[in-house]
Order: C-alpha cells, then sequence, then structure tokens
C-alpha cells in the first residue's frame, strides 16, 4: 500500500498558509447539503462538532457517555501549549515546534508538527472568546507556567481542572448548535462498526446502549475522534470506558492502524495499592514544577517515615542525572528512572514500586498558602485515595499508563486511507511521535476540532457531491447483522469468567511484557499468552442478561474482545521495531548509559499495519519520515 | 471487612422498583465505594445474576458521571466527594449500606442506580455558552480580566453537572447547577453580553424540565462534591431580577441569534 501523506510543497514554515490559500471551498448554500458523523465529544471531536455546525454542516454527533460534557478529556488537569510568549522567555512557533519533534524523538510528520505550533496561539484566543477561566495575574493577563519537556513557560491552565474547562468551552458551543439544529445529538450511544461502500466511509452502525436497539447512520464523511487505547493495559489513568473499538473497527473495514506500540506512562501518578484496583489516578504533571523527586539513597532507609531520612541520604535522582531539566525531564525519561530506582530496591510504599514526590522545599520557599493555591485540588484527591497528606510529608507517585501516541494513520488532511474517513485527537497517531510532552494532547485535540478540519474537511467536500444515502442499502445491513450475530455469541456462551477477569489478565500480559521495557522473548510470550487469553474468552466467558435493555456487561465484553485483538497488534509492532525511541523502549537497543537508542537508518519511519483477515497476518506498510528543518539528533536532556 | 448493602432495583423507566439485599464480603479499606459494587457484581454475575447497574466513568471525581444516595446522602457521607472518590475506610465492619438512584422528577431512573440527567444538557442549550464562533476571535489577553473575577469564575466553573444539588433538595431544584453556569459567564467579559437573556432562559428550561424552586435550605452546597456555594444562587437571583420580566426574551425557541 502506498501511503501519501500530501504534505503541501515548499518552506516548512509556509506549508499551513500555503494549503489554506490553495485549498478548495464549498459555497455556504451548498454546505447545509453535506453530511458529517462525528464519533465522540471530546476536545477534538467536540470542537469539530461545533465547529462544522457552525459552518453549516449538518452534524450527528455522538457518545457512549450520557452526556457529551463527560468525555474523558475532561479529566486532563495540567494545561495547554501555547507558542504566545507572553512570558518574553524566547518562545516562538519554531521552538514549540522544534521541542515536539524532539520530545517526540523524531518519529512525528514534520509538517502536521508545524502545523499544531502555529495553530496553538488561536487555541488559547478561541478558548478565552468562549469564556474558558484560564488562571490570571494581577495585572488581568493569562498567566502560564512551565511543563515537562520544555524551558519556557508557555502552558496556560485553569488550576488543575485545565481539561475540564476546555471541554466545557467545546461543549457549551456543541450545546450551542445542538439547540440551533445544527447537530443532532446521540449519547448513551456506542460505536459498532464502520460502513464501507466502494472504498469510502459512508457511514457507522451503532447500538443505542439504554435500549439495545443497533441501526445505522450515513453521511458524506465520518469523523473519529474517541481517543486512545491505554486501557488495552486494564490499569491506566484513563477512563473505565475509553476504548479502541471505533479505531480498531474501523481498522479491520481497511484503515491503517499507526505506530501502535507507541504508548506513553506517566511518571506521577498515584501507586497501585491492591488487585481491587479499577484504575489509577495521575497527579498533574505541573506537580514536577515544584516538587523534587527522590528516593533513599539506601535500601536500607527503605522503611523508614520519609521525613526522618537527612538530606544527605536522599537521591534527588532527576536532578542528578538531568541538571538542565532536573524534575521537568521528559516523561519517558522520568518514568524509565523511576523503575530503574525501584528495579535497584530503592522503591518506596507498599511493593516497592514508588518513589517520592516532594514539596517540603517549595512550601519552605514559596510559603504553603502559594502552594495550596497552585495544586490544592490535586493534594486533597491524593490524601482522599491514600489516606495521607502531601503537604505533611512526601507525596508517593509511580508510572502509570496516561497516554497513547499511535492511532489511526492520517494524511496531512487529518485522512485515513479511506477517503471519507478523518481522524483527531488521540484517536490519529500524527503529532506526538514516540512520546508526547506535557500539555500537548489538549493542544492537538482543539487543533484538530477548531482550526484544521474545518479546512481539510471542506477541501474534501469540494471534491465529492453530497448524496443521501439510504441506510437500507445492503452494506449497512450486512454490518448490522454482523454485529448482531457478535453480540449474541457473547451473550450465548455462559461461561465462568467475567469479561472484567480476562480483562485484568490482559493487562497484567500487557504490563508485564509490553510496558516500560520491552524484549524479543518478552514480546513474542505477550503474543503467545494474548492468543491463548482470547480462545479462554470465546469459550468461557459469561455475560449475563440481554441485549434488549440496558446492559453495561454485555458493553464491557464487546469493548474486551476488541482489546484482545488488538493487544496482540500493539505487540506486533513493538516486536519489528527494533531501536528504542520515546515511550517504546527495547532493552536490547540502549547505550551505555541506559538511554533509549534510536535507529534512524532503519527505523525513521511509521508504521502502519493493514488489516489481512481474521486468521492472517497484517501487513506492515511504511512511510518515511523526512525531515527538512529538525534534523535528528541524540536527545539529550543533560 | 463485610457489608450489607440495600440497593435499588429497577429493570427500566416503565418498571417498578424495590431495595434489595446484597452481602459484600472482604472489602478493603483502601477500595473505592465504587470498586466494592465493582466486587460484588462480578459475584452475582458468576452466580448467573444481574450485576447492579450504576454510571461511572473517570473514577477520579471530575467526569460527573457517577450518582448515588448513600444512606440518604448524594455521593454519600464524606463532604466534597464524589462516589468514586469515597472510600470504604470511611465505613466499619458489619454496616447496613443503603443506596439509592438521584432522587428528582426530572431524572427518571433508567436502570437500578442510573438516572437520566439529560435535563442539565437542556438547560445548558438554553443558553449556558458564550455565542461566539471558531476563528477571528481578539488575542487572548486583549481583554484583561481582573484576577478575582477570574478567580470567581473559576469557582463557578468548577461544576461537574453532576446532578447532586438537585438530589439532595426536598424540592428537586437544581438553582446551584443553573448559577454555577450564569456566574461563571457573567462575571467575565466575554460572556457579560449576554448574560440577561442567558440567566431568563436557562430558568425558563430549568422550571421546563420539573426542577422545583430553591427553598433556601443549603442542602445543595453540602452535597456539592465541588463546594460550589450557595452565594452563587444569590448571584443567580441578582442576575434573574436584573434581566426583568421574561417578556424581555427577544428571541423564539430555535432562532439563532442571541445577542442580548
Amino acid at each position: 500500500m502506498q501511503l501519501e501523506s500530501h504534505i503541501p510543497s515548499g518552506p516548512l514554515a509556509g506549508k499551513w498558509t500555503k494549503y489554506k490559500a490553495d485549498q478548495k471551498l464549498v459555497n455556504p448554500a451548498n454546505k447545509r447539503k453535506y453530511s458529517v458523523i462525528v464519533v465522540g465529544t471530546g476536545l477534538a471531536g467536540g470542537a469539530a462538532a461545533a465547529t462544522l455546525a457552525e459552518l453549516g454542516y449538518n452534524v450527528d454527533s455522538f457518545c457512549y457517555q450520557d452526556s457529551p460534557r463527560r468525555a474523558h478529556s475532561i479529566a486532563a488537569q495540567g494545561g495547554i501549549n501555547a507558542a504566545k510568549n507572553y512570558q518574553n522567555d524566547g518562545d516562538s512557533i519554531y521552538r514549540l515546534f522544534y521541542d515536539t519533534i524532539k520530545g517526540g524523538d523524531y518519529r512525528a510528520r514534520e509538517a502536521n508538527v508545524h502545523r499544531l505550533a502555529e495553530v496553538s496561539v488561536n487555541i488559547i484566543d478561541q478558548c478565552v472568546a468562549q469564556g474558558v477561566p484560564f488562571a490570571r495575574e494581577y495585572g488581568g493577563l493569562l498567566a502560564n507556567r512551565s511543563f515537562g519537556g520544555a524551558q519556557v513557560s508557555r502552558t496556560f491552565y485553569c488550576r488543575g481542572q485545565t481539561g475540564q474547562q476546555l471541554l466545557l468551552g467545546a461543549y457549551q458551543a456543541l450545546s450551542r448548535q445542538i439547540y440551533n439544529g445544527k447537530v443532532k445529538m446521540h449519547p448513551r450511544t456506542e460505536f459498532l462498526d464502520l460502513v464501507v461502500i466502494d472504498g469510502r466511509a459512508r457511514g457507522i452502525v451503532v447500538r443505542d446502549m439504554t435500549t439495545g436497539k443497533i441501526e445505522s447512520y450515513s453521511a458524506d464523511a465520518v469523523l473519529l475522534a474517541t481517543g486512545g487505547y491505554c486501557n488495552t493495559y486494564f490499569l491506566s489513568t484513563n477512563a473505565a470506558g475509553c476504548n479502541v473499538s471505533a479505531t480498531y473497527r474501523a481498522y479491520k473495514r481497511g484503515a491503517t492502524f499507526a505506530n501502535p506500540c507507541y504508548t506513553q506512562i506517566h511518571p506521577t501518578c498515584i501507586p497501585v495499592s491492591g488487585e481491587h484496583q479499577s484504575k489509577l489516578t495521575l497527579m498533574s504533571e505541573s506537580l514536577r514544577n515544584d516538587g523534587r523527586v527522590w528516593v533513599p539513597k539506601n535500601a536500607s532507609d527503605i522503611g523508614k517515615h520519609p521525613n526522618s531520612i537527612s538530606e544527605s541520604d536522599r537521591d534527588y535522582y532527576l536532578e542528578r542525572i538531568y541538571p538542565s531539566y532536573g524534575n521537568l525531564a521528559p516523561r519517558d525519561i522520568a518514568s524509565r528512572q523511576s523503575k530503574k530506582a525501584c528495579d535497584d530496591g530503592r522503591g518506596v510504599g507498599p511493593g516497592g514500586r514508588g518513589v517520592y514526590l516532594d514539596f517540603a522545599a517549595a512550601i519552605k520557599r514559596d510559603g504553603l498558602s502559594k502552594i495550596q493555591e497552585k495544586y490544592g485540588n490535586l493534594f486533597d484527591m491524593y490524601e482522599r485515595i491514600t489516606g495521607e497528606s502531601g503537604y505533611k510529608q512526601p507525596m508517593r507517585i509511580y508510572p502509570a499508563l496516561h497516554y497513547t501516541m499511535g492511532g489511526l494513520w492520517v494524511d496531512y488532511n487529518l485522512m485515513s486511507n479511506l477517503p471519507g474517513l478523518f481522524v483527531l485527537g488521540e484517536a490519529n497517531f500524527s503529532d506526538h511521535g514516540a512520546n508526547r510532552l506535557g500539555a500537548s494532547a489538549l493542544m492537538q485535540g482543539l487543533a484538530d476540532g477548531y482550526f484544521i478540519i474545518p479546512y481539510t474537511l471542506s477541501n474534501y467536500f469540494a471534491g465529492v457531491k453530497p448524496e443521501k444515502l439510504s441506510t437500507d442499502h445492503a452494506e449497512f445491513k450486512r454490518c448490522e447483522e454482523e454485529q448482531k450475530q457478535k453480540i449474541q455469541k457473547m451473550l450465548s456462551i455462559k461461561g465462568k469468567k467475567t469479561a472484567i477477569d480476562i480483562h485484568r489478565e490482559l493487562g497484567h500480559i500487557m504490563w508485564d511484557n509490553v510496558g516500560m521495557a520491552r524484549t524479543k522473548e518478552s514480546l513474542n510470550r505477550a503474543i503467545d499468552k494474548i492468543r491463548n487469553l482470547r480462545e479462554e474468552f470465546w469459550s468461557s466467558v459469561n455475560v449475563p442478561g440481554t441485549n434488549d435493555d440496558l446492559n453495561q456487561a454485555l458493553e464491557r465484553a464487546g469493548r474486551v474482545a476488541d482489546f484482545l485483538e488488538f493487544g496482540e497488534l500493539l505487540a506486533k509492532d513493538a516486536l519489528t521495531r527494533e531501536e528504542s525511541c520515546g515511550g517504546h523502549f527495547r532493552e536490547e537497543y540502549q547505550d551505555s548509559e541506559g538511554e533509549a537508542k534510536r535507529d534512524d537508518e532503519h527505523f525513521c519511519h511509521v508504521a502502519a499495519w493493514e488489516y489481512a483477515g481474521p486468521d492472517k497476518e497484517p501487513v506492515r506498510n511504511v512511510e518515511p519520515l523526512n525531515w527538512e528543518v529538525a534534523h535528528p539528533s541524540k536527545r539529550s536532556y543533560k | 471487612m463485610n457489608l450489607t448493602l440495600h440497593v435499588w432495583r429497577q429493570k427500566d423507566a416503565k418498571s417498578s422498583g424495590k431495595l434489595e439485599t446484597y452481602p459484600a464480603r472482604n472489602i478493603s479499606g483502601d477500595m473505592s465505594f465504587l470498586e466494592m459494587l465493582d466486587v460484588v457484581n462480578e459475584d452475582l454475575i458468576k452466580q448467573n445474576k444481574d450485576p447492579i447497574h450504576f454510571d461511572h466513568d473517570c473514577r477520579e471525581g471530575i467526569c460527573g458521571s457517577c450518582s448515588m444516595m448513600i444512606n440518604g446522602m448524594a455521593h454519600g457521607p464524606e463532604r466534597a466527594t464524589t462516589a468514586c472518590q469515597l472510600h470504604m475506610r470511611k465505613f466499619h465492619d458489619g454496616e447496613h449500606i443503603h443506596i439509592e438512584p438521584w432522587r428528582a422528577k426530572a431524572f427518571p431512573v433508567l436502570r437500578d442506580l442510573i438516572v437520566d440527567r439529560s435535563a442539565f444538557d437542556r438547560i445548558i442549550q438554553a443558553g449556558g455558552y458564550v455565542s461566539v464562533n471558531t476563528g477571528g476571535t481578539p488575542d487572548g489577553n486583549a481583554i484583561p480580566v481582573p484576577k478575582e473575577n477570574a478567580d470567581t469564575a473559576m469557582d463557578a466553573a468548577t461544576c461537574i453537572g453532576c446532578g447532586a444539588c438537585a438530589a439532595a433538595c426536598k424540592n428537586a431544584s437544581a438553582m446551584l447547577f443553573v448559577a454555577a453556569k450564569v456566574t461563571h459567564l457573567s462575571v467575565l467579559p466575554q460572556g457579560s453580553a449576554e448574560r440577561r437573556e442567558r440567566a431568563l432562559r436557562m430558568i425558563q428550561q430549568h422550571d421546563a424540565e420539573g426542577f422545583g424552586h430553591c427553598t433556601n435550605q443549603y442542602e445543595c452546597e453540602a452535597a456539592c462534591p465541588k463546594e460550589i456555594g450557595v452565594k452563587f444562587i444569590a448571584k443567580l437571583n441578582r442576575e434573574y431580577i436584573r434581566a426583568g420580566a421574561s417578556s424581555l426574551v427577544r428571541r423564539e425557541s430555535g432562532a439563532g441569534d442571541n445577542a442580548g
């Protein structure tokens, strides 16, 4: 398969401007003849649905939650980057672009990332105009802070609830369009299948989660903004409902899945407390601005109260190893160093899987009230979960799955290899490379939804005629029937294990073998184990109830079935990428200091997997990455 | 610890419901309330019984999905806490716990503990936004916002729309929810242009959904997991009075322009 990125010609900094100047337009009177399906109502989906409706298109918006306001973007805490240079500290579009490319370990597409940096500036203006209550200085101007992977203060924030406030901005814009009749909202509706007719995405099959009714919707284009696949690992910081089903089922209908092995493990989560645990909770990365990470120098001090361990017996390992970035070292690097400290026998807390995040110095320097003002809700959350006060003793943190950089392959237009299927936000692969820097996910979600898809979708529509396609078409009926049969099969097995039991087992396999460090052996082991577990699912799962009413166990089982297939694809991608880069760390490929060793000669490309059939090996396609401006160099934060 | 749960079971919106009793065994204090329910549900499935249905998603206190009355209190006994952030260390061995869905006519039960809260979405759709299209907006620093206004807006905007305020109110009033959004937008210059019409239309929709009137007993404030204060209801009342009689509503339902 030939993967055409459709990057505009000309110098990097002028590509997006040139694209906008050259793009084809749709006359306003014709826009109302086109229909668009948007699946997902997070930052990318909510912003896209609202903006496309503002332009005049007819939008059907779908989410599995009871309200579009509850998409998981709401839980993002830290902030959103923008190259405003309000602080006069040397920031620029180029610098944000360069940091993002470098942070992604030179595995992202230059043109997409530069465009992201360019529109970051507009995002802040848009959100301010919507009434997003960003933090302000006393003079009334917007406040900024710094974040992991950056040496400038370019992060805008709303206390520790930035994701919530940005999402509410998009949700409110969406609500306005629902009221105006330009968006038809379908909450409590889950995506089941993508309908492809004559090679073009023409609609979707969904299930009404309240009644169990399976029905189809057709449109001139389908947008997936359905987030990432962290929950393949069972435990992650993602919401319980986050799933890979929409993107994975689109993959099975012909969309290629790019770089599934790129997962981000976030360094500042609350450690696991027991097997009952259903999810992990992230402490915002912004805490690393003021908190100092350490473990005892000597394993013999483990078990002592942290306040009783003297300064000279503490190892502030991030400050020691990475003096210029210190505690703000990027997430993959900080996570791996935590794992090393714990592997070294110096981990703290239950099971020895934790490191300290200490605010004592910051409280002494700035005063308790200043720290409370900046991070109060995070400290409260920590205390509620662990029963300990982060003001009185260091918090305990450990890495956890947080974000996935892989996703459906898209070109510069955010269109997959299937014409008419667009993919936005975390669901696509395009902007973060092998690692994601802090405060860049919210930026990409809103960039895609507010400022990129309105242009690129219009460009696509200008080349296709609007067509009202009946959902009585044979392909819709065939897809509906397949989904009904799959559901009936799951309901009829009546085995001994619950879908959650099997999901938890999958999570152990993934974390142990495809986690922070991977080897050829561990990946082969994972693939074998996942295959066995998948067989077990289809022979011994017990899904109670029927498909005629609200059935949460059935919803879960359908998603676990997809994770069980997708997990294998993830491991396979990790196995074939014989290098270390960003969040993908293959132990065989590291330098003498234990840092990730890239292989630019053989792997400076995007790997996009193509589905070949139920029992066939998927095909690995490659899109080479070319460098015009940011030439790959060793990624050093020392 | 071992507990006895008395849980509201209702097959769907049309069926009648009743409390049923289930044991919850070997519960650890580190579990969240929802993780405790997960354990009970896994047992029920293994006995080929229908698990207890409840809304939940982020499980970190911010999405606003989880909604349940625990021993008669919205989100349970701990102050400023959602059900997903309530931990079992707050209960003791042998305790009986009553779990019921939100109580409000405007929140019909869909199944067991799950209610339909789309009334809240319709209230926001009636005017809980700034009418600004994407693109062409002025620089973010072009209109300075005094820090104290930005902080007040943020205090109000922190509402997660969970519905505890209405569930806790004996009159099932959702005034605190409406007040939070009206305050958030009216104290910012960006939201000021539409403040009159916003207050009128959101209140009008609130009443049309079947929520009751505020009785000033502050149950909403006590139940709010985000500690949103009733002072915002006072602010809403001022905004409403300022907006004047409902005859000022110039916009017909469904029209596009709502400049106020």
